[in-house]
């Protein structure tokens, strides 16, 4: 299980991208925040997205922030990738998982 | 036999004084009292303005202040500058709108059931075939024109705030049963070549601003520098050259669009080299259409709507760009329109349907934000029709199972261009198979349809009330689709 | 033969471009990880670029991504990353030595092992320094994973000691040398980029005039010059009906079992047949091209 030591955040507020922060809480739980330009065709979808991601990562008590610009899947996945990995301080992940 | 009135009794030199000089009104307020509007008629504007129009909303505030109630207003369309009618709406002086386009906060609002009566939303030619069939009978036009004399003869390729072509003000100065024409500027009689004339004319009334110039030209007459709408406008331009339409003599319109008007430039670099000269352009006419006229590669423009300032001084100062009427453009129950004559037109659109229906009306999240307009009118007129959009737009999909709501029926739709593909409606089997000959390839929409999907994800459907909102109405005034209120 | 005439550039970090570049349908995308991308941003382009190699949309075209220097903090982390997600080609940063290719196989081979990739990937040598030219020869063929050399033009020029200018004059040896060194090693030559995305002419002209060098193709910044690449790049219809006369005649001659060619009264032997059907499959693929 890979453990936020701290907040983090990745990606940007332009168009096709997302900006995700990362915090770490005391809940076990995984709780998700969703802004998106595309919330009422994909809100369900990204949501879901989001959280299979963070526990295919094996993380548990984190706050997650999305601002989604309407990226694409595979976008979501990087920033908040990007921003756990931050968030934990681990430079190389396990690239299987992801 | 006992004459009841002497002869030549109303016969006299200085009697009608007053009718002479001018039927210029002092306000606004005194036009509307001389016209004999009452509540619940029918108002009318036209859109020629477009997101500068200055008219409209000054005109609903007095009508508003002078205690109207439960009017009809029909302008040929709404720009999100008329957002301002909302309150009228909720105050209870419009109770139904006839129009081309919603757009903006009005659009969003009638989305989430502002009004009791359902938009009518009609064609460009189809407005003219309500008026002309009765079930939009306007009682009192308001229209707002550049340039006027004192009698009403009234121009619109001229003036501070030119727009050019009048080709919707003219059926409602036709067909209005009292017309108040309202400009800025005062020219000396006669003000002719007149688009308006003065026997159409019942009162003037002068107003410090009918538009605001900065936002009556679409602008963007500079080719596009985009490389989804550059890959879009070749890949349309190769459709069109190989379609078996592409010789002297034919004829074409494009919508405004950056794609659309790099597509009138890769065309014009292909009908230089091949010495074709095209015998009419048709629009909705930009200044990327005037420079082909002044090229001499047009013979003729038709110019129901002029875009641009180019298009605008190009109307007054070329008398091969000329103003038609709505009704010579587009109406379906016209003796001759300008449409029927049309060999090409490129499109824009929101959605597309596996069947090849068209939306540019309401948006991805089911709300009003488009215009009819001449889409179904010339879709269904053209020899060939072709529709151009990206395959998605950010992560939202243009092509669906089925459209949100339809505009133009895939009946009338002949090709459909995207970024990363090309579809022939499957009735076309000899188009399809000219343009695999010259090269390009040709996929079935239903692959178009897999790969936006594959791409942004299955989006869930919006949710409506039963509540009807807005009724499309076809050309012929059926009703092609409704649109719902959206649940919240 | 792939053909490589066009190598999109695409920075990892800029999301709309990564999303959208397959759609131009350059023949090589090159997502790049180095100089492109902030410092601060390299983990996060990173994952984009792993993610964008995995995805539907770039499996049907060829990918390259440039990696940061191995003596970097990153270069080692781009490779487990970009080698596992399948890439079809590494852009060294800098290449100026043969050791510095020799390097970077090794790191991949290690990783291609690992994960038990059968794959090779393939090299791409970025020259941008004097010790690099001089040395291109030996660079190119250095390595059966090199698949071609490229002339990074803005560090070349500034380790010259000179500037850019539009006529390139301060470029021509560099040109010359690697056109060479990649001949003599049968690769493929590449030319820098044209920064200036406005100036059409500008663009137009010097891809006339790598191709007339014997370029096989150009680094890309921007969409837009792609299809002016590829036209020019295609052959011109004199090209191909000479193209089609000779593989004819070819034909002819083998079916009456001739061991020899001829065009006109002139011997034509295997490298000018080849090189007319290089042409046919040229016009193939890009149309042919109107003068």
């Amino acid at each position: 299980m890979s453990v936020l030591k701290k907040s983090a955040y990745a990606g940007t507020l332009e168009s096709s991208d997302a900006y995700i922060q990362v915090s770490p809480i005391e809940e076990d739980d995984i709780k998700i925040i969703l802004e998106s330009s595309v919330k009422e065709i994909y809100g369900d979808a990204i949501e879901e997205l989001v959280r299979k991601t963070i526990q295919d990562m094996n993380v548990n008590n984190v706050l997650v922030n999305v601002q989604d610009k309407g990226a694409l899947d595979f976008v979501i996945k990087a920033r908040l990738q990007a921003a756990i990995l931050r968030a934990c301080e681990m430079e190389q992940p396990e690239w299987e998982v992801l | 036999m006992k004459n009841i009135k002497k002869p030549f009794a109303g016969i006299s030199k200085n009697v009608n004084v007053d009718n002479r000089s001018s039927k210029i009104l002092d306000s606004i307020e005194s036009a509307i009292k001389n016209s004999g509007l009452k509540d619940g008629m029918t108002i009318s504007f036209h859109h020629a303005f477009r997101g500068g129009d200055k008219v409209l909303n000054i005109v609903m505030d007095v009508l508003a202040k002078m205690g109207y109630k439960d009017l009809c207003v029909a302008s040929s369309s709404l720009a999100s500058v008329h957002d301002e009618i909302i309150k009228h709406i909720e105050n209870g002086v419009v109770t139904q709108i006839y129009t081309s386009g919603l757009r903006s906060k009005l659009g969003e609002a009638v989305s989430n059931g502002l009004m009791e009566k359902p938009v009518q939303i009609h064609t460009h030619g189809g407005r003219v075939h309500l008026i002309k069939s009765g079930e939009l009978n306007i009682d009192v036009a308001f229209l707002g024109v550049p340039c006027i004399d004192r009698l009403g003869n009234a121009s619109g390729y001229k003036g501070r705030s030119q727009c050019g072509s009048l080709g919707y003000a003219m059926i409602d100065a036709q067909y209005a049963k009292h017309v108040i024409a309202i400009s800025e500027t005062l020219e000396d009689y006669p003000n002719m070549p007149a688009s308006i004339s003065q026997d159409q004319v019942d009162s003037i009334v002068m107003f410090d601003e009918v538009g605001d110039p900065s936002k009556i030209g679409e602008g963007a007459t500079r080719m596009t520098t985009n490389p989804k709408e550059l890959l879009l406008a070749r890949r349309t331009s190769k459709v069109i050259e190989n379609s078996g339409l592409f010789k002297d003599g034919f004829s074409i319109q494009t919508g405004t669009g950056g794609a659309s008007l790099a597509t009138t430039i890769f065309l014009s670099e292909k009908m230089k080299e091949q010495g074709i000269i095209a015998s009419f352009g048709l629009g909705g006419i930009t200044g990327t259409m005037v420079s082909m006229l002044k090229q001499g590669l047009i013979k003729k423009l038709l110019d129901v709507q002029s875009f641009d300032e180019f298009a605008a001084k190009s109307l007054g100062e070329n008398p091969n760009h000329i103003e038609i009427s709505a009704n010579e453009y587009a109406n379906p129950s016209s003796k001759g329109t300008a449409i029927k004559q049309l060999d090409v037109v490129v499109l824009s659109a929101l959605e597309i349907d596996k069947d090849f229906n068209v939306n540019v009306i309401t948006g991805s999240k089911g709300l009003l934000r488009g215009a009819s307009g001449g889409h179904s009118d010339t879709a269904a007129e053209a020899k060939l029709s072709i529709i151009v959009a990206p395959l998605t737009r950010g992560r939202i999909p243009t092509i669906r199972t089925r459209v949100n709501t339809i505009v133009t029926p895939g009946d009338s739709v002949d090709v459909v261009v995207t970024d990363q593909g090309i579809a022939v409606h499957p009735r076309n089997v000899e188009l399809k198979k000219r343009l695999i000959d010259a090269g390009l390839t040709i996929v079935d929409i239903e692959e178009l349809h897999e790969r936006a999907i594959n791409l942004c994800g299955q989006p869930t459907a919006i949710k409506h009330t039963d509540k009807v909102v807005a009724q499309i109405r076809y050309r012929d005034g059926s009703i092609i689709d409704e649109v719902k209120q959206l649940l919240k | 033969m792939k053909l490589r005439r066009s190598m999109l550039f695409v920075p990892g970090s800029n999301t709309a471009m990564v999303c959208n570049a397959f759609i131009y349908k350059p023949d090589t995308v090159m997502f790049d990880l180095e100089d492109s991308v902030a410092l601060s941003e390299k983990d996060s382009a990173r994952l984009m670029v792993f993610h964008a190699l995995n995805h539907f949309v770039y499996k049907d075209v060829e990918t390259a991504v440039r990696v940061n220097p191995l003596d970097s903090p990153y270069g080692l982390l781009d490779l487990e990353a970009v080698v596992r997600a399948g890439v079809d080609i590494v852009r060294l940063p800098k290449t100026d030595t043969v050791d510095d290719v020799l390097e970077m196989q090794a790191a991949i081979e290690k990783i291609e092992n690992e994960i038990g990739r059968t794959k090779k990937t393939k090299l791409l040598a970025a020259i941008e320094s004097a010790l690099g030219v001089v040395s291109a020869v030996d660079i190119a063929r250095c390595s059966d994973r090199l698949m071609g050399i490229a002339l990074g033009a803005e560090d070349f020029v500034r380790d010259l000691h000179t500037q850019r200018t539009k006529q390139g004059a301060e470029l021509m040896a560099a040109r010359s040398q690697i056109l060479l060194a990649a001949r003599a090693a049968k690769i493929h030559a590449f030319d820098s980029i044209f920064s200036d995305v406005k100036d059409k002419e500008g663009f137009l002209a010097e891809v006339n005039y790598i191709k007339g060098l014997g370029f096989d193709g150009k680094s890309l910044v921007n969409p837009n010059q792609i299809s002016t690449l590829h036209e020019a790049f295609a052959p011109s219809i004199e090209d191909v009906d000479w193209a089609i006369e000779v593989t004819e005649a070819a034909k002819e001659a083998q079916e009456q079992g001739l061991g020899v060619v001829s065009l006109d009264g002139r011997m034509v032997d295997a490298p000018i047949i080849a090189r007319a059907q290089w042409t046919l499959e040229l016009a193939q693929a890009s149309g042919i091209r109107r003068d």
